[in-house]
């Protein structure tokens, strides 16, 4: 393998990180009031599960971002300005949803924290959409001509397929994020996460199996087909574990879902990074997009060196906070 | 008003908006570590109140600094595609290392801190703030080594086949003079404004003694207040040092940014430092500007920018002169007043910050505190001079970088996003116009709302005759 090649893989590997980790922490804060509804007790256990742990998880964004632009220059400057509307919406619910999480318990008034509630809502729901839509349509293509711009408008983005992804990485994030709470949470909103996760399951493994498909057909591999099957296979296993209370495997299988979805849309696009749907001569390879080989270099040895020291102290910290949390840990 | 026009607004609000929390998070986040440390060693419950009160401040400011900070790693891709795809190679670099190295250190600490306290052991628990403490300074350096290679690009070549700027010395990079002497420059002077931050904090509570909920409450805050002159102090020196460095270091690398922030036109021996200007020169007419009045201090500007009284700086018309024969035709004129006016904002109201710091320092010597309310109210009024002068070092350096992104390389007005269109642009800057501006109306009411409170709300005093609790509560939310 060349290092376009292995920073390829790196990068599909960040980003997969980022929707494992945060995809959960976006499906805990999309069913907030669901699982909390009629207890702020309860709403302060969900936010909770997570409270120490999402904005190392959110770090894989911007890791996967900053890598993007550092190895795959054209890829990042492409990526970012072609897709401006739904990423300014992505940066801006983080920013809401950020604050939300550190400001709601500051003030103790219902309608201060029913406003940051919201912004945790909305702040959730809309990366957790948005980031489908884009990686559906880079794997779909984009308005790229001979200068090497991408002229994507609005209308380009919100084509049939690119909807159904968002779908499908919503309702996944949704189940994911059910299954962490059943796993991390004790008392009433354990029962009820494992009761939303039952019912997500089906929809998520149906909305996924409709996108992978469709992403089959239209630019797949032999190898993407048998992981988007392990990817809706682990769907359906991780539904039948919840109602099983097998809450750990159940989230092992959640987490490999999310895997295995992004990596056949990675695999579905390779060896081309941002194709172009006005003529492939126009396609933005990775071998074109990629940064010389000193700067790809000194990116994987600092790579080997400190990804696996970020694993271990991040991994430390979720052994820290094992215990699950209740009602008493709150109050 | 073009797509250019509005991402230059965007990218100046949003990432002067983003350093209003930096400086505060650099700072405060070794203030709180330090207080903690204090505790640690002596046992007193005092510092564990300072700590959890100053700790408290510091996340609310620190959340901002977090989320503001996402805009920046994406902006150069949404609104500057031409720029990122030219000097990604380099540029990169150091940002994919500050997410690594420093990024994910910061928030995955930050997050044991917060919720660790009945989780670790006390020093295992005092170790994470201090990692993220060392996060949040790694990672100014790594920004701060990708702004000076802007300024000052080395260790890279251009490939004519692509037209791409290609990394060739990473070290280079990281030791380029403009970045390490930025870096002290801009520490220290967030150490400053954290310094004044507990400064005013302190003062508030000190010149409202007498609603303190308990009686101990004064001896704390005198306590805090003597820790925040000090670090005012010694960073400031540290400041002056790096400020007089960077001064001469603008004279070799960037002439027409000190000769604008100067508004020295034709080129001088043994320049004064001018103190009160106006200044002749229509924007766009290039080569031909002059002064029309300018009271100066002989011989001052030569001193800082060579070290020698007879130094020679190099003028506007001059350096236009040059840059037009070496670059092509076109206007290489930063906006003049702008730049001088910055200048001079900075260095008064920094000097203003740090001068509070000194003369506090010899006002509470041997735990004196002065009676008089002004005092205290001046004491306040540091903070926003210090942060106001911290704004105004980036305005200078940013806008006297005009009309390059990078030196002598890549024109701002080439660096811009082409499929990007002016609606686009127009609505992201109205979004993230309007969202910053409810948050800054939030976050310092919440400030002020935990000021106001006091340490007596995240860790109550005991009722009289009770014991300290001896189990520390942690941070949930």
């Amino acid at each position: 393998m060349d290092l376009p090649t292995v920073w390829f893989v790196a990068i599909a590997v960040l980003w997969t990180g980022y929707f494992v980790l945060e995809g959960f922490d976006f499906g805990v804060g999309m069913l907030l009031p669901v699982l909390g509804r009629g207890s702020d007790a309860d709403r302060r256990v969900v936010i909770n599960a997570i409270g120490p742990v999402w904005d190392g998880n959110e770090v894989w964004l911007i890791t996967a971002i900053g890598a993007m632009f550092a190895a795959f220059p054209a890829w990042y400057a492409g990526l970012l300005s072609g897709f401006y509307l739904p990423v300014l919406l992505v940066v801006l619910a983080l920013i809401a949803r950020g604050v939300a999480f550190e400001y709601r318990g500051k003030v103790d008034d219902p309608r201060w924290r029913a406003r940051w509630d919201a912004a945790i809502v909305t702040g959730s729901a809309v990366p957790a959409f948005c980031w489908g839509l884009v990686f559906a349509n880079v794997v779909r293509g984009v308005q790229l001509g001979p200068d090497r711009v991408v002229r994507s408008g609005l209308t380009d983005l919100l084509n049939p397929y690119a909807l159904v992804g968002g779908v499908a990485t919503l309702a996944l994030f949704v189940l994911h994020g059910a299954v962490f709470l059943a796993l991390k949470t004790d008392g009433p909103v354990r029962r009820r996460a494992r009761a939303v996760a039952r019912l997500a399951a089906p929809a998520a493994a149906a909305a996924q199996f409709a996108f992978l498909m469709w992403t089959q057909a239209d630019h797949g591999t032999p190898a993407t087909a048998a992981v988007a099957l392990a990817a809706v296979g682990a769907l359906v296993a991780g539904g039948v574990l919840v109602a099983r209370r097998r809450e750990g495997w159940a989230f092992a299988a959640t987490a490999v879902a999310v895997a295995a979805t992004t990596a056949v849309l990675f695999g579905s696009l390779f060896p081309v990074a941002l194709p172009s749907l006005v003529d492939p001569a126009f396609d933005l390879t990775v071998a074109d997009a990629a940064s010389g080989p000193y700067t790809l270099g000194i990116l994987s040895w600092v790579a080997v060196f400190f990804l696996p020291l970020v694993l271990l102290y991040q991994s430390w910290s979720y052994w820290v906070f094992r215990r699950r949390v209740t009602r008493a840990h709150v109050s | 008003m073009d797509a250019l026009d509005l991402a230059r607004w965007q990218f100046g609000i949003t990432t002067v908006y983003h350093f209003l929390f930096v400086p505060l998070t650099i700072g405060l986040s070794v203030v709180v570590a330090g207080l903690q440390t204090a505790w640690h060693r002596t046992g007193r419950t005092e510092y564990l109140r300072a700590t959890k009160f100053f700790g408290k401040l510091f996340l609310i400011n620190f959340a901002m600094g977090v989320v503001t900070g996402i805009v920046q790693e994406f902006q150069f891709g949404m609104n500057w595609s031409a720029y990122s795809t030219f000097v990604g190679d380099v540029f990169g670099a150091p940002l994919a290392l500050e997410a690594l190295l420093a990024f994910f250190l910061e928030s995955t600490f930050i997050g044991l801190w917060i919720f660790g306290w009945d989780r670790l052991p006390r020093r295992v628990h005092l170790a994470t703030i201090w990692a993220a403490a060392i996060g949040s300074n790694l990672s100014a350096f790594f920004i701060l080594a990708a702004n000076a290679w802007m300024r000052h690009p080395v260790g890279f070549a251009v490939d004519p086949a692509t037209g791409r700027a290609h990394l060739t010395d990473l070290a280079a990079v990281l030791t380029n003079p403009q970045a390490i002497s930025t870096y002290l420059h801009v520490v220290s002077a967030s150490f400053v404004v954290a310094g004044l931050f507990v400064v005013a904090v302190s003062a508030y509570k000190l010149l409202h003694r007498d609603r303190a909920p308990h009686p101990d409450e004064p001896g704390l805050f005198r306590r805090t207040l003597r820790a925040g002159l000090v670090t005012t102090a010694v960073a400031g020196a540290v400041v002056a040092l790096s400020g007089d460095h960077q001064a001469k270091l603008m004279a070799r690398y960037e002439p027409m940014k000190l000769a604008s922030a100067e508004a020295i036109w034709d080129t001088e021996q043994a320049a004064g430092f001018s103190l009160f200007a106006i200044g002749d020169h229509e924007i766009g007419e290039v080569g031909v500007g002059r002064n029309i009045v300018n009271l100066e201090v002989p011989y001052l500007l030569s001193v800082l920018a060579t070290g020698s009284p007879a130094g020679e700086v190099a003028g506007i018309n001059d350096l236009q002169r040059q840059f037009s024969e070496q670059f092509g035709p076109g206007d290489y004129t930063p906006l003049i007043p702008v730049l001088y006016w910055s200048f001079r904002l900075m260095i008064g109201l920094g000097l203003a910050g740090v001068g509070v710091g000194v003369v506090g320092l010899w006002l509470t010597r041997r735990g004196a505190l002065p009676r008089q309310r002004w005092v205290y109210r001046i004491a306040i009024a540091a903070l926003p001079a210090a942060l106001a002068a911290n704004i105004f070092g980036w305005i200078l350096t940013e806008m006297g970088r005009q009309p390059w992104t990078v030196v002598g390389h890549l024109l701002t007005a080439a660096s811009v996003s082409p499929g990007v269109s002016l609606g686009e642009v127009a609505v992201s800057l109205s979004a993230f116009t309007l969202l910053y501006g409810v948050l800054a109306v939030v976050e310092a009411r919440l400030l002020l709302r935990y000021v106001k409170a006091g340490p007596d709300h995240v860790m109550p005093y005991p009722r009289e005759g009770e014991p300290e609790p001896d189990h520390v509560t942690a941070f949930v939310y």
